[in-house]
């Protein structure tokens, strides 16, 4: 049986290589060496989440109805009979009660948007604070602010389009937000809602840009990402042998093909699991949408929410140019996040720009040892952070017994006060960690024996990575950007007494 | 007179003799529901002026500061304040939030009840008001779930939340959670509308309204309510996104280091 399947691989790939010559170009890929960190499998998360995305995307396609007609609901889940819903709200809850396996793969679905986004953005913390997106690598970062920006848009659209009351508020948000926007809001609105809000025709616009536009978008913009990054090779840490003009680490195959399909294959285990395990959107329970009813707790999934965020903070402010009326929720709700998207792409362009450095960067940078960036990084999540925390300001002031207004109001004083702090705290805790790298290879690593010298003076033994000298003194060490030992134990031989005996 | 008339006629006295003896000999069970008229409000005034009358004075007119007056809120507010362990409050600063009942109104056994309705008895007797339905338990609960669905979401999930997880006010008043409430709580809550609550007169939700609206919240809390797995406290999108990072981008990150730490 094995001979058999050997020889018909043998000779499926034979047939191929004669008509296409691949072999060649494919045992070419098969050395193509990929470093090997911990945080460089982040990325991939995203990208197998977006594979089970598509998957069960396209199972829930064969049920889903994205139709805004009127009809009562006689399906199997008592507490809706004899509603009257929309059919795409009708067949969410046929999928959900219905379907076989149908309530499993919604929630997959869910579950996997929520933590595609989330990988997209643990991955970029990651690819900003080491510094990857430097030159040349501008293109795949701004590609990946596009990924992160449609999929968000994806997110929303995919929640929206079942018309439940919880995701129906968020449509008249947006709604809400695009007439907002001066001289072509109304325009706008017309172009998406086909009319006043909500019209019949915006569920199956969400529907087909929901499972077609974007995803062909997502589709293409990681070919390019992923393609971008095996063509001008993967960014590594200073180490041993890593250096500027090389890359060090795995082969395609076996080393990193056979560990990024095992990520994979966990990504799925754990997106399965979560989907079985966790109720995510119950939207039987929402019920259907009615412009009339409203609920407490209404949130958008985690990615929308710092939007929220800015729009409760937001104080009520219209300003008014002659016949003109720019409203309130413009700010927070247009204005702010294309600005914090536009920052966010251009942020490779800027640093460039302010650091005058041209260079080629094939080498990360430990988050320390750039603490300007860093810092600059982790005052912008400090900004995203409050946002996002105060667009759950009802849930936090019921839960931890809070007054809302105090919440409104320390989120107000917050995003202001905060990112500044969060970028004086940060810049200095690097330069301290800094310091402390230095001291260890100047001196030595820290054993916290102490020894009592000849004179009656105690010092501190330190082991120095770099050894001592015929003199007992430590042989300082560069700095070469990688993590220094800070163990006493592997490092070489202490000075002190044994030494000097 | 033929023999067996003789004999039926005899078992028929010998039926009645013991049927009289019985009535004669147990006695009728003590409950409230015995009482009538005068002797229950008087019990209910007695039971008001052990626990009720230091904050809402003598004659139901309120104290300045203490409480408000209870003339007119009639015995569907009593009941729903006291059997709920609102009232009495504990102390004076409580913000009147559910609690387990004073063991004397205690819904849940014979003399709560009996002495609940003697409380309600004496204040419907001052000034009139909402009054509890006849109907209890399983007859306050309606039969058709969608139509109080669409009621609850119409009028109640404002405040209450969807599935009556409860929310906020504002100014550190928060709507109840409607968990624990019985059916009897919930529909004298639409009659008296107690605290911030409007009041749902019958002509606002019939008393057909309020029992679908029972029959919704009962459809929907505790195990009805997760067929997809836990139910993440029902708080929508934002636990949702807590479980998001902390266990599936959490269990991720940590299968990473595992998958980076191993050559």
């Amino acid at each position: 049986m094995g001979l058999v399947a050997r020889s018909l691989a043998r000779g499926t790939a034979n047939a191929l290589d004669r008509r296409l010559s691949i072999a060649a170009a494919a045992r070419r890929q098969a050395s193509h060496v990929f470093p090997k960190h911990h945080s460089f499998f982040w990325g991939e998360f995203a990208l197998y989440s977006f594979v089970v995305l598509v998957l069960s995307g396209v199972y829930l396609s064969f049920f889903f109805v994205p139709d805004t007609h009127e009809v009562v609901y006689l399906g199997s889940y008592l507490p809706a009979r004899g509603e009257y819903m929309s059919r795409a709200y009708e067949s969410a809850l046929d999928i959900s009660f219905d379907v076989r396996g149908g309530l499993f793969v919604r929630q997959l679905h869910h579950w996997a948007a929520v933590v595609f986004v989330a990988s997209m953005v643990l991955h970029m913390c990651r690819n900003f604070f080491t510094g990857a997106f430097r030159r040349p690598r501008e293109l795949t970062w701004v590609g990946g602010v596009a990924l992160l920006l449609l999929g968000i848009f994806e997110g929303y659209l995919g929640y929206s389009q079942i018309d439940d009351l919880l995701s129906g508020l968020g449509v008249r948000i947006i709604s809400g937000l695009l007439l907002s926007i001066p001289l072509i809001g109304t325009w706008l609105h017309w172009m998406v809602f086909g009319g006043p809000y909500a019209g019949e025709i915006w569920i199956s616009r969400f529907y087909i840009a929901h499972v077609l536009l974007i995803p062909g978008l997502l589709i293409a913009i990681i070919a390019l990402h992923v393609g971008l990054v095996w063509y001008q090779k993967h960014t590594h840490f200073p180490g041993p042998g890593a250096r500027e003009k090389n890359v060090v680490g795995e082969r395609a195959v076996p080393g990193f093909g056979t560990n990024t399909i095992a990520n994979g294959l966990w990504v799925l285990a754990v997106l399965g699991l979560l989907a079985g395990a966790f109720q995510i959107n119950p939207v039987f329970l929402w019920g259907p949408y009615d412009p009339s009813a409203a609920s407490t707790y209404i949130q958008p999934d985690w990615y929308a929410g710092f939007l929220i965020g800015g729009l409760r903070l937001w104080p009520r402010a219209e300003i008014h140019l002659g016949s003109y009326t720019v409203p309130a929720p413009f700010w927070p709700g247009v204005f702010l996040p294309l600005v914090m998207f536009a920052l966010l792409a251009a942020y490779p362009f800027l640093e460039r720009w302010a650091n005058r450095d041209w260079r080629h960067h094939q080498l990360l940078q430990r988050p320390r040892d750039n603490p300007t960036r860093t810092a600059v990084g982790a005052m912008g999540l400090t900004f995203y952070g409050v946002l996002f925390a105060s667009g759950a300001t009802d849930v936090l002031s019921a839960t931890f017994d809070v007054p809302f207004e105090l919440l409104v109001w320390a989120g107000r004083i917050g995003v202001i006060v905060l990112p500044p702090l969060a970028f004086m705290v940060t810049k200095r805790i690097c330069v301290g960690l800094q310091r402390a790298d230095r001291d260890v290879l100047e001196r030595g690593a820290h054993t916290g024996v102490l020894q009592e010298r000849p004179d009656g003076v105690y010092i501190e033994v330190r082991r120095p990575p770099g050894g001592a000298d015929r003199e007992g003194r430590p042989i300082p060490l560069d700095y070469g950007g990688a993590r220094v030992d800070q163990r006493p134990a592997t490092s070489p031989e202490p000075v002190g007494e044994e030494q000097q005996r | 007179m033929t023999r067996r008339v003789r004999h039926a006629l005899l078992v028929l006295a010998a039926l009645v003799a013991l049927g009289g003896a019985y009535t004669l000999l147990v006695p009728a069970p003590q409950t409230a529901s015995a009482q009538s008229g005068q002797a229950q409000i008087d019990q209910g005034r007695a039971l008001y002026e052990q626990a009720c009358i230091s904050c809402h004075g003598s004659n139901l007119q309120g104290a300045p500061d203490r409480g408000p007056s209870l003339v007119g809120v009639g015995d569907a507010a009593v009941y729903f304040q006291v059997s709920t362990g609102r009232m009495p409050l504990a102390r004076s600063e409580d913000r009147g939030y559910r609690r387990v009942p004073a063991p004397e109104f205690d819904p849940d056994t014979d003399q709560g009840r009996a002495n609940l309705a003697a409380l309600g008895a004496y204040i419907q007797s001052v000034g009139g008001g909402p009054q509890v339905p006849a109907e209890t338990g399983p007859q306050l609960i309606g039969s058709d779930v969608g139509h109080g669905g669409d009621l609850f979401r119409l009028n109640c999930a404002y405040c209450h939340n969807f599935t009556g997880r409860g929310g906020i006010l504002g100014a550190g008043r928060y709507p109840p959670r409607l968990e624990a409430a019985t059916p009897e709580q919930m529909y004298t809550a639409m009659l008296s509308g107690p605290m911030a609550m409007p009041v749902f007169s019958d002509k606002q939700l019939t008393p057909e309204e309020k029992k679908d609206i029972i029959a919704y919240v009962l459809a929907v809390r505790g195990q009805n309510n997760a067929p997809g797995g836990y139910d993440l406290g029902e708080l929508g999108p934002s636990t949702e996104g807590v479980i998001a990072f902390l266990v599936g981008l959490g269990a991720l990150v940590l299968v990473a280091a595992w998958i980076g730490a191993r050559s």
